[in-house]
């Protein structure tokens, strides 16, 4: 072949590879968009029907009952009363569950990064992963025969072992995935000191991978924000505000569950779900946030 | 093994009257049963010098000085065996932490922590052993180990920056700090200028000569002339084995050993 021949394949060639460059990058932008349409309509459908009923009495008011919301419909005035029951209560259960997820997490995934060749570590570890899948509504069955049984009551307290039972996993792997990145040497660094075992991983390790470790509680906290299924087999739901841990509670995807069931009170379901998708973003921003600041 | 005695450092006028203040007698390290990564060494370690340990990748170089502050307990597959005394006491038999406390470690790639301030981390041996010092008690330490490594006049005015704020030779020159707040025996350096640039590495070479003044120091090198500027002692360690440990000067004008010489000049390495 003659270099002048050469050349002008070459050239021919590398007008073709771009062109098809270009529609591969197309394509992939197309799709990248497709896929964020879902998540714009979610929004859209939610932010256009809710904000209606998005106010101060939201907040400050108990579920109202079917009966003074078709009074009120009746006389077209807005819907009376919120979800603050709901709000306190998904803070209750919430908040119990992160109370026992975190200690227990944490210490399962530095075991975890700790003892990496350990069968044991690794068959915990596998058995981590199959939790994660298990479905939520086994889950609220199983909290339901260990808590409500025994204890003879819908509570707080079983909402929270069922949340705690689908955290867990998260937490667990974030904590290990974290540590496990951090540099050997930093471990090695603080023993040198002459520093006990304990004290390099909580005053070393746990501190270095805090951002990581942060991170995976608050992702597992806005995922298990919104679960209904194993609540309503635990917390049940109360039309009242309740701090009790062992008396029904409520919580916001329970009162949504509840609103939908209820013609009268369908409106207000949209301005819980604003209300729930809203902090569920937040905690995700919140979460990049702590990761970006933290990082090492 | 009959070479023992050579392994004995081969310089008396330089040492004579000063007692060895580490001693290392036929230590022995396998990561697996029957593979012996360092082999039978035995060496006296005379205050106030630098030691250089040399040799090629694999030869149980850093093997051998993580055996010096009982490193190898982390890992339970690894064996020592044999005695190491550190100003006369026998550290096998001693509490690691204790070891630690006494020898103080600075590894290849500098390694700050960087959750703490520059103020934090040359405190940490404290702050970790949960030793309370006082307010001037601190500051001094501070202070006096961060002239010592000269980064005082750097970084006196960040000191609540965190430590990987600092560019890499400094981010080192605080390992040594925080490896001398502790005032250790002897200082144990695993390459420790070999993640930086060759200005950092002047500085750190330079710091250490001034540091041999009051303090031991063993560094574990896989640069020739590193060793030669800065070291007063050598060691050739070769497949586990001391094969010649000599002062620097005779090792490199008149090795005695044929390995030490083959490897000096760039036949194998």
């Amino acid at each position: 072949m003659k270099d002048k021949d050469r050349d002008k394949m070459m050239w021919s060639n590398i007008k073709k590879r771009s062109a098809k460059d270009k529609i591969v990058f197309g394509a992939i932008c197309f799709f990248s968009f497709l896929s964020m349409i879902p998540l714009f309509l979610i929004i859209w459908e939610v932010v256009s029907k809710g904000y209606k009923n998005f106010n101060w009495r939201l907040f400050t008011q108990v579920a109202p009952s079917s009966m003074d919301a078709l009074i009120a419909k009746m006389s077209g005035e807005p819907i009376p009363g919120g979800i603050l029951n709901g709000i306190t209560g998904t803070f209750l259960i919430v908040g119990l569950a992160v109370l026992f997820t975190v200690p227990l997490g944490l210490f399962v995934g530095i075991y975890l990064s700790e003892h990496r060749d350990n069968k044991f570590a690794q068959t915990v570890s596998y058995l981590t992963d199959l939790l994660q899948g298990m479905p939520s509504i086994v889950i609220g069955i199983i909290a339901y025969i260990w808590v409500v049984k025994p204890l003879g009551s819908y509570s707080a307290l079983a909402g929270s072992v069922a949340l705690t039972i689908m955290m867990l996993p998260m937490v667990v792997r974030s904590t290990e995935e974290t540590l496990k990145m951090l540099p050997h040497s930093l471990k090695e660094a603080g023993l040198a000191l002459g520093a006990s075992y304990t004290d390099v991983i909580f005053k070393v390790m746990v501190p270095s991978g805090f951002g990581g470790i942060f991170t995976g509680i608050l992702l597992a906290v806005s995922r298990v924000m919104g679960e209904t299924a194993p609540l309503m087999l635990t917390a049940l739901g109360a039309s009242v505000v309740n701090w009790n841990i062992l008396e029904p509670t409520a919580a916001i995807p329970l009162l949504i569950w509840d609103f939908y069931n209820d013609p009268n009170l369908v409106d207000i379901i949209w301005s819980a779900s604003l209300l729930l998708l809203i902090v569920i973003f937040l905690l995700n921003w919140l979460a990049k946030i702590v990761a970006r600041k933290w990082k090492i | 093994m009959e070479n023992i005695t050579e392994n004995r450092l081969n310089n008396q006028e330089d040492n004579s009257g000063n007692e060895p203040i580490l001693v290392l007698k036929e230590v022995s390290v396998s990561y697996a049963p029957g593979k012996k990564a360092v082999d039978n060494v035995s060496a006296d370690i005379y205050p106030n010098t630098i030691t250089a340990i040399m040799g090629p990748s694999g030869c149980g170089k850093s093997t051998l000085l993580r055996a010096i502050n009982r490193m190898h307990d982390l890992y339970p597959n690894i064996v020592t065996s044999g005695d190491i005394y550190l100003k006369g006491k026998n550290i096998m038999k001693m509490n690691p932490m204790e070891v630690r406390r006494m020898a103080g470690m600075v590894f290849q790639t500098p390694n700050p922590f960087p959750t703490m301030s520059i103020y934090d981390n040359v405190l940490a041996g404290y702050r970790l052993n949960g030793i309370k010092l006082k307010k001037n008690e601190k500051d001094e330490i501070v202070r006096k180990s961060l002239t010592a490594v000269a980064l005082w006049d750097e970084v006196k005015d960040v000191m609540n920056r965190r430590g990987s704020f600092l560019s890499g030779g400094q981010q080192q020159r605080l390992c040594i700090a925080r490896a001398l707040a502790l005032k250790p025996e002897v200082l144990l350096m695993d390459e420790p200028t070999s993640a930086l640039d060759p200005v950092s590495t002047n500085k750190i070479e330079e710091l250490l000569l001034e540091l041999k003044k009051n303090f031991t120091i063993l560094i574990v090198t896989h640069n020739m002339s590193q060793a030669a500027r800065i070291s007063d002692n050598s060691m050739f360690m070769y497949l586990g084995d001391l094969v010649e440990y000599a002062p620097t000067k005779q090792m490199f004008t008149k090795p005695k050993n044929k390995k030490t010489e083959e490897y000096l000049t760039g036949i194998f390495g």
